[in-house]
């Protein structure tokens, strides 16, 4: 027996707004359990005192520090090669084996588990090169995990600028070196920097990557040679080692509230993107 | 004239060496994972390694089948769960939702990408292992924990990817069914889905991917234990954490052993992914 269309179209609308609506409840639901628990822990205290009694007492500055300097070695290593990468494979190439090969060596290291990264960074950075468990070899690792989205996002930001810009700076004389530096980077920025964005929203949540090259030491960084503890680092041992929950609660407040900042950014960013491109 | 060409060689040359880099990256990544742990494998030997069912570093054991079976449960668990309720969001994405929600829901997803692993891990921890120990029994470190957490971090990989190859879709299909008296269901069920059938299994391979990846919230809600799961209900342990819990004190052999273990987890992932990868340039 067929059930009726139209009762079949009003089932199946139930259930697809039901779904949608189950996912927005949990989304902010989590949000929400961990902002309530967290922010009253927050004090001023709290964000500028070192660690003390391994998390117990004392505040998380050297874990703030640990997550923004190696978010920022990433960014630093990741962008130029993502960004050039994007644009030889848009502006100086056209598609071949090679562009095939770029594109799917960038896709599967976007598939590549954190924990893989990790591994890989230990032994490479860690061990081989002797950086030692450190901010430096933390944030390459990271380098290397946020390059596909850096690529991806900001080849996509490149396709987007109207062919038009291009002939007309060819026309004039333009180089396609000038015609980069001059028309095409300054229309896809919003694009590319929504791909940086991601990329340090990916930086600031990892935590498997990181622990295994940037090591957990609580004291403070002083040069991109010490080891770190970053602030997910540092919540994931205060929950799981049970040391202190009002800590990781409050840790994890302040993980969310960056993670909810950096998504604002790149979302006004996008829609300022799309907006002028239309 | 020539000075003018050579700078522009310059930036060409450059830029090609930059846009090697993913390429190099993997290269190594790949060359290193192995050195480390192929020399395990060769003297446990690929069988014993693969299906040993023991998994015992202080006695030189080390089968890891028990962890493949965990890592098999949990992401099978999960994409019971979790993709229907995906596909269900992506069609509410493309087709149901009015634009001014969509705006709002496709951040919200995108959010829901964003939130560290470790506090869907901690969240699991204090909400769905107590509801399964008090409801289901058992430890509530459990599988069916994992698979609820890894359902949930696995939705906005199949969300996004399954709603844009729906919107790829040329409007004609979607007219046509109308026009031949098509209910909006009918039209999606039988036109649409399948048309965009490729994208929404790339989007779930993806979405597997990351599940078998994920390591730190898994860690939290699983229990961990080495032995072989009899049921949902049991603690087990999957490749990645059997790597993110030794990894902390792993030395020797033992280290060697946590490498090998994360080959087995790269050529899962690799051939995931190329599968995913074919099926988008399939259409």
């Amino acid at each position: 027996m067929r059930l009726n269309p139209r009762i079949s179209q009003k089932i199946a609308k139930t259930v697809i707004w039901f779904a949608a609506i189950v996912v927005l409840v949990l989304l902010f639901s989590i949000i929400i359990y961990i902002l309530s628990k967290g922010i009253p822990n927050i004090t001023w205290q709290f964000l500028t005192e070192i660690p003390s009694d391994m998390g117990r007492s004392g505040g998380i500055l050297s874990c703030i520090v640990g997550t923004l300097s190696v978010t920022l070695v990433a960014t630093v290593v990741a962008t130029p090669l993502g960004v050039g990468t994007a644009f030889y494979l848009t502006e100086y190439t056209h598609e071949s084996i090679v562009t095939k090969i770029i594109r799917f060596s960038a896709e599967s290291l976007a598939g590549i588990p954190s924990i893989v990264y990790g591994l890989f960074g230990f032994i490479f950075f860690v061990i081989y090169l002797k950086l030692g468990w450190s901010i430096l070899s933390g944030g390459l690792t990271l380098a290397m995990m946020i390059l596909p989205t850096i690529i991806r996002t900001s080849e996509e930001a490149i396709h987007t600028v109207h062919p038009m810009y291009r002939e007309v700076s060819f026309s004039l004389g333009g180089t396609k070196w000038q015609t980069m530096i001059k028309i095409l980077i300054p229309s896809a920025l919003p694009g590319i920097a929504t791909g940086i964005i991601l990329g340090i929203g990916r930086c600031v949540a990892e935590t498997a990557a990181v622990i295994l090259t940037a090591g957990s030491a609580l004291q403070m960084p002083v040069s991109i040679f010490s080891p770190a503890r970053t602030m997910a680092v540092h919540f994931y041992i205060l929950a799981r080692e049970g040391i202190s929950l009002e800590k990781a609660f409050a840790t994890a407040a302040l993980l969310i509230i960056l993670i909810l900042i950096i998504n604002i950014g790149a979302n006004i960013l996008v829609n300022r993107f799309v907006a002028k491109s239309h | 004239m020539k000075l003018k060409k050579f700078g522009e060689r310059i930036p060409q040359s450059l830029f090609f060496l930059i846009a090697l880099s993913a390429l190099s990256a993997l290269a190594l990544i790949t060359i290193f994972i192995f050195i480390e742990g192929v020399p395990l494998i060769a003297k446990v030997g690929f069988f014993n390694f693969i299906f040993g069912m023991k998994w015992a570093p202080s006695l030189g054991q080390y089968g890891i089948f028990p962890m493949i079976v965990g890592t098999v449960l949990v992401t099978v668990g999960a994409v019971i769960i979790g993709v229907p309720i995906a596909l269900c969001c992506s069609i509410f994405l493309a087709e149901f939702a009015p634009r001014q929600l969509s705006m709002l829901v496709r951040p919200a997803i995108q959010l829901l990408a964003g939130i560290p692993s470790v506090v869907y891990g901690f969240w699991g921890l204090i909400f769905i292992v107590p509801a399964i120990r008090n409801y289901l029994g058992g430890p509530g470190l459990s599988i069916l924990a994992g698979s609820i957490i890894l359902a949930i971090m696995i939705l906005p990989t199949v969300i996004s990817i399954s709603e844009v190859s729906i919107l790829a879709l040329p409007p004609l299909l979607k007219e046509g069914a109308f026009a031949l008296g098509a209910t909006h269901w009918q039209t999606i069920r039988s036109v649409l889905l399948p048309a965009a059938k490729s994208g929404i299994l790339a989007s779930i391979i993806l979405g597997i991917g990351r599940a078998v990846g994920e390591t730190m919230a898994v860690i939290m809600v699983l229990g961990n234990a080495v032995a072989l799961p009899s049921s949902i209900l049991d603690p087990a342990r999957t490749l990645t954490t059997n790597i993110g819990i030794e990894m902390g004190y792993a030395s020797g052999e033992h280290q060697q052993a946590l490498f090998a273990t994360g080959i087995v987890l790269l050529v899962i992932i690799m051939i995931l992914n190329a599968s995913a990868q074919y099926a988008i340039r399939r259409k």
